[in-house]
């Protein structure tokens, strides 16, 4: 078996604002003190001109990327996820989002695998928060390949975007030579029948590794990536629910508020049927390394195959 | 600059935002009436604009970073031909154009939408700094509430703006002394507002909000571009034309009854009279 690589999305985003740069004046980046952890010094270094500083200052950061964004530029602005869609969340509903401005607000250190710098840090919050802002396009990669797409892709784009990115890394699973990025398209990963599990970020390799162990076990797990979860892709969700009669939801996120409720708000109009969560169970996190967290919080291959067994009649 | 046209404009303007309140039966005409002559000033003498072209590309913006006192900024706009007047009395009622705080993405001429006091002052700085890296030379103009520079925001806004050396951007302080629960001094002070700008790096200078004379001097300092945004904290009076409402916290957000607004108007009429007599 080839050695698989593991990146961190956060360092996907900083190569791909890099590359972005070179191919698009109207780019912007903005930071807030972090550019070293959120990996906008990469941009920083090579566009220093364009790479503007805001200090801890989260809120007027958000300010000034929308003020930029209607002289023309493109600004992306980069926080922690506690500290952007958390600390910054009213400026972004009120500056970006009521008035559909084109600002990219990219936020690392998402989720519990933040690791050792506890609760404080952990956003398990940032996913719900942002997908209730009208308008707002909420984008959580899966891995290196899919990040950097999503960071082109929301450039392209014209209004506001929020993409969600990891401080740990995370293995590559989307580098097939067909791999193919389209915003608001979920993406099915490995067929199957019995089951659909949906996942989103770092839990999406984690999906895969579930269904290979059901496998080997005679269950046959569809798996769906949905990267776009806002908006989200309404058919592949009732299809799977159509033809598979159960879902597990597998994300890095508090159950309430992200990929459990988005997908059960689609089946439960247009498809009902049971679906069960695998998240971090409404609490706060804890410090330790990002993959003890990872199982101590039941976001692992493990926790998934034990729903699926669970819950299949 | 021909005072005395400027001083009429403003007139019109106070009654406009008097009538838009009154139409609304809610709004905020205190901060309005105060900030009145200034914005006239700006849209009128002052500020590179053109009302048919509202989204020129080199145009001066204005920030109202006191989103709140949305009738003057859309009387202004209206007065200078932006839009139909006729709009202005349907404030605030369903299916207007004019929300009760700025929207740019349904108003003409409205650069930012605003409301959430603290976050103009932001976009300004943005603005700013979008002019400065493109090589442009428009100008941005913001204004904020005194009770508005309570929020911390406002003095983030300020050391970046200071920061990035932002001369293209002047904000106005409204120096009412006036907030929604008293007054400012008593409420939560932000005084000395002249010193905490200097600190923060900004050129200061201060004004009679009601003397175009005195506005025009504060403002020719914008062309003193030397590196450093610039603040003009204006002493002005809020409910500013309306006796009864001059002086008066409680007109900060209550919109006159009929009897009240004939009286509002009355006193208008009755400094129109004076100015032709002049």
């Amino acid at each position: 078996m080839a050695e698989v690589k593991n990146i961190a999305t956060r360092e996907s985003y900083g190569n791909a604002l890099a590359e972005l740069g070179k191919v698009n004046p109207n780019v912007v980046v903005l930071d807030a003190d972090l550019a070293g952890a959120t990996k906008t010094g990469v941009f920083k270094k090579a566009f220093p001109e364009r790479f503007f500083d805001c200090g801890i200052a989260e809120a007027n950061m958000i300010g000034i990327a929308a003020g930029l964004s209607t002289t023309g530029k493109i600004p992306f602005a980069s926080s922690f996820a506690m500290f952007a869609a958390g600390r910054a969340f009213e400026q972004i509903r009120n500056t970006v989002g009521y008035p559909h401005l084109n600002v990219k607000i990219c936020a690392s250190h998402a989720g519990i695998s933040v690791g050792e710098d506890g609760a404080t840090h952990q956003c398990n919050e940032d996913i719900a928060l942002m997908r209730t802002i009208p308008g707002m396009v909420v984008i959580n990669p899966a891995d290196d390949v899919e990040a950097k797409a999503a960071i082109f892709a929301a450039a392209e784009y014209v209004g506001p975007v929020y993409v969600r990115l990891g401080r740990l890394a995370v293995p590559v699973i989307n580098d097939a030579e067909t791999y193919k990025f389209e915003m608001g398209k979920g993406i099915t990963m490995r067929e199957g029948k019995d089951v659909t599990i949906i996942a989103t970020g770092l839990m999406v390799s984690r999906a895969l590794d579930a269904a290979s162990q059901l496998a080997a076990e005679g269950i046959n797990a569809r798996v769906i990536n949905i990267h776009t979860i806002k908006p989200i892709d309404k058919d592949i969700i009732v299809k799977a629910a159509k033809e598979t009669g159960l879902i597990i939801t597998a994300e890095e996120h508090n159950v309430i508020g992200g990929i459990y409720s988005a997908v059960t708000e689609v089946t439960s109009q247009e498809a009902p049927c049971k679906v069960v969560p695998v998240a971090v169970m409404d609490t706060f996190g804890k410090s330790g390394p990002a993959k003890e967290l990872l199982d101590v919080f039941g976001l692992n291959a493990a926790n998934i195959v034990e729903k699926v067994k669970s819950n299949l009649k | 600059m021909d005072k005395k046209f400027l001083q009429k404009t403003a007139l019109e303007v106070r009654k406009s935002i008097v009538t838009a309140v009154h139409s609304a039966k809610s709004g905020h005409p205190g901060g309005s009436l105060s900030l009145a002559d200034t914005l006239t000033y700006l849209y009128f003498y002052k500020m590179n604009v053109d009302p048919k072209n509202p989204k020129m590309e080199n145009r001066d913006r204005f920030v109202l970073s006191k989103g709140h006192t949305a009738p003057a900024l859309y009387s202004v706009l209206a007065e200078k031909g932006f839009f139909d007047k006729a709009e202005l009395v349907k404030l605030r009622k369903t299916g207007a154009m004019l929300q009760g705080h700025p929207d740019m993405k349904g108003t003409p001429g409205v650069d930012m939408s605003t409301g959430s006091l603290g976050q103009g002052i932001s976009a300004a700085v943005g603005m700013a700094l979008g002019g400065k890296i493109s090589d442009a030379d428009f100008t941005v103009y913001t204004a904020l509430g005194d009770g508005e520079i309570q929020e911390g925001q406002v003095w983030e806004a300020a050391m970046a703006a200071a920061h990035y050396k932002l001369d293209n951007l002047v904000a106005v302080v409204d120096n009412n002394n006036l907030q929604i629960d008293g007054e400012v001094n008593k409420v939560m002070s932000v005084y000395p507002i002249v010193d905490k700008f200097e600190s923060f790096g900004w050129n200061v200078t201060t004004c009679d909000a009601h003397d175009f004379d005195s506005i025009h001097a504060a403002f020719e300092k914008t062309n003193e571009k030397n590196g450093k945004p610039l603040v003009i904290v204006q002493k002005s009076v809020k409910g500013k034309g309306v006796s009864f409402m001059e002086n008066l916290a409680s007109w900060h957000g209550t919109a006159p009854n009929d009897e009240q607004y004939a009286q509002a108007m009355a006193d208008l009429e009755a400094i129109g009279k004076e100015l032709e007599a002049e």
